[in-house]
């Protein structure tokens, strides 16, 4: 029973990280990665709204008529985003200036939607919370990564913190690094993997 | 699973979805819109507090009107006597507008400036917000020294590889020292 | 004067795919082929414009006046949510040779996060287009949106285009599929990058 809730907590990780093997969610991907804290917090706010729209989805799913569920689940996500926005503008305002636009279109991003259709609506509400926390901590852990490559590479830190004096190869930190590093991340992801399944 | 789809339900679950919704934003945003703007608050003082020498009291916020455009800014005093200005300008840098805070003494210098937004490209023209660019500003007397980059004959070292955020930095401080005077000129008008 | 810069930045300076990283899902799922690539920037056009048209109304003439701002979010994407399947059954009615054309991409339009982004945007950024920063007008919002998807489609064309070629090559198996395609995104960015500053 424990198993099966952890299991489904990992499987977000690797297994259906969202992604480098499902590839959603592609926008603040590559939008908010600029430093690895930049993408750290966008993937906490993404798990934020995940584990609770996801709760909220499970619990209302049997007594929303189907042909009227995905506006349904569209207004629930987006309480949940205007919620986050309010917290960050009260407690963490510079973060939240840093990822502007890219809070409230949480909305739209298709990890939320795509959890709530395939997993939130026909499990139980502690299943959905364990699955919004694995594929949430999948998404902050592949953002981070991101985030930390650019960073290294662009400006020579890490979290923050400079090595280098001067400047890194600022591409990375600019729009076409974003796709240039995601492309190399997602092909050493599917190396390292398809070894471990060998 | 799920209940059969009839326009009655359909309607009255959508209804109720957007009821509820709208119930628990407004209860959050009664609850967080006292943090939001304590938050907003400190960090415009903190603005503040960076750019004029030190100041007791609130800062007083007023608007000025100089050739047609609007310009915020704030009053500070210290002991009663005006310690200076703190004037929100804005210029059209490179990626877009970047707008600052500059603090004017009451005799007229600037004592600081600091970047309020700014999208300029990380690396080059971000760099306006690093103090080896925005240092060169504190207690630069626009009597003495033009606020415009060396390359258009005046005082200011530009950044490397950057001349427009440059210019537009060093244009937003001169706004700021022409809407101080404008400031002092309807003072002295008013007393 | 300032339309034709509003239109320039939206389009090359500041691209929507490119630059702002916005409608990354259809840039890299529906640009396999050319022609699919063209009905979505069609359809991507006509939603995002009329979308921002009806939300920056909304905005100023319900939202603000009743103080609820707070409700934006949620307001707006249910706009475009109502807008998409409305274009939807009239383009069905009045146009069917449109509707096949464009009719499968409609769904996808509500989450593609261009839409929503450019709704926001008109509303809640300042613009400076060499002069002071302002908010847009309800004339400058329409172009600028227009324009945006102008942008969107453009960078969608180009990169579909690339696409097919690259389809026609041997590319190293680890590549192939969504890697590749964005290693090609990336060079195509840079290409845009040159644009920077013009505006």
């Amino acid at each position: 029973m424990i198993m099966g809730k952890f299991q489904l907590i990992t499987k977000g990780l690797i297994k259906e990280n969202p992604t480098f093997v499902l590839l959603l969610g592609m926008c603040p991907t590559l939008a908010t990665t600029t430093s690895a804290i930049n993408g750290m917090s966008m993937g906490l706010a993404t798990l934020f709204v995940l584990v609770l729209s996801n709760m909220a989805i499970s619990a209302t799913a049997p007594y929303i008529p189907d042909k009227v569920r995905i506006p349904a689940y569209i207004v629930i996500i987006a309480a949940f985003v205007t919620i986050l926005q309010f917290i960050m503008q009260a407690f963490t305002p510079d973060i939240y200036k840093t990822l502007g636009l890219f809070i409230p279109l949480i909305v739209v991003n298709c990890i939320v939607l795509g959890r709530a259709e395939a997993f939130a609506n026909k499990n139980s509400v502690v299943d959905s919370a364990c699955d919004g926390l694995g594929i949430g901590l999948g998404f902050t852990i592949a953002l981070t990564i991101l985030g930390l490559v650019r960073e290294l590479l662009g400006s020579g830190s890490a979290f923050g913190h400079k090595f280098i004096s001067g400047d890194g190869i600022l591409v990375f930190v600019l729009a076409p690094g974003a796709f240039m590093a995601l492309a190399y991340l997602i092909v050493l992801f599917k190396k390292v993997t398809a070894k471990k399944g060998e | 699973m799920a209940v059969q789809s009839s326009f009655k339900n359909m309607t009255l679950c959508l209804f109720a979805v957007c009821i509820v919704s709208s119930a628990l934003l407004a209860a959050v945003y009664a609850v967080t819109k006292e943090p939001i703007e304590v938050a907003e608050h400190a960090k415009t003082i903190n603005a503040i507090a960076q750019v004029v020498p030190e100041f007791d009291g609130e800062p007083v916020s007023d608007t000025i009107e100089v050739a047609g455009k609007k310009y915020p800014y704030y009053a500070v005093s210290k002991a009663g006597q005006p310690a200076g200005y703190a004037v929100t300008v804005s210029a059209s840098g490179y990626g877009g507008a970047l707008t600052l805070m500059v603090g004017v003494t009451a005799d007229r210098v600037i004592y600081n400036t600091t970047v309020l937004s700014q999208s300029e490209t990380p690396g080059l023209g971000a760099k306006c917000t690093e103090p080896e660019f925005a240092d060169q500003f504190r207690n630069w007397n626009p009597a003495e020294k033009v606020l415009k980059v060396r390359k258009d004959g005046g005082d200011v070292d530009a950044i490397t590889a950057s001349t427009i955020t440059s210019r537009a930095y060093s244009l937003a401080v001169e706004t700021a020292v022409t809407v101080y005077d404008a400031i002092v000129a309807e003072n002295n008008k008013g007393e | 004067m300032e339309y034709i810069l509003i239109i320039i930045s939206a389009i090359f300076v500041n691209n929507i795919l490119l630059s702002q990283f916005m409608g990354i899902c259809p840039f890299l799922g529906v640009s396999n082929k050319l022609s699919t690539a063209v009905g979505m920037s069609g359809a991507v056009c006509f939603v995002i414009t009329l979308a921002t048209l009806v939300t920056y109304l909304f905005q100023y003439y319900v939202l603000v006046p009743l103080g609820i701002e707070f409700m934006q979010t949620i307001a707006f994407i249910l706009i475009i949510a109502a807008l998409v399947q409305m274009v939807e059954i009239v383009l069905k009615k009045v146009s069917p040779s449109l509707y096949q054309a464009l009719g499968i991409f409609l769904p996808l339009i509500t989450t593609n996060c261009a839409v929503l982004g450019v709704a926001l945007m008109v509303v809640t950024n300042e613009f400076s287009y060499g002069g002071e920063p302002h908010m847009l007008d309800l004339g400058e919002s329409v172009v600028f949106a227009f324009a945006t998807s102008l942008g969107f489609g453009l960078a969608m064309i180009l990169f579909a285009g690339l696409r097919e070629q690259i389809a026609l090559n041997k590319v190293p198996k680890a590549f192939r599929g969504i890697p590749i395609a964005l290693v090609t995104a990336s060079i195509l960015a840079m290409a845009f990058m040159g644009f920077s500053g013009l505006v």
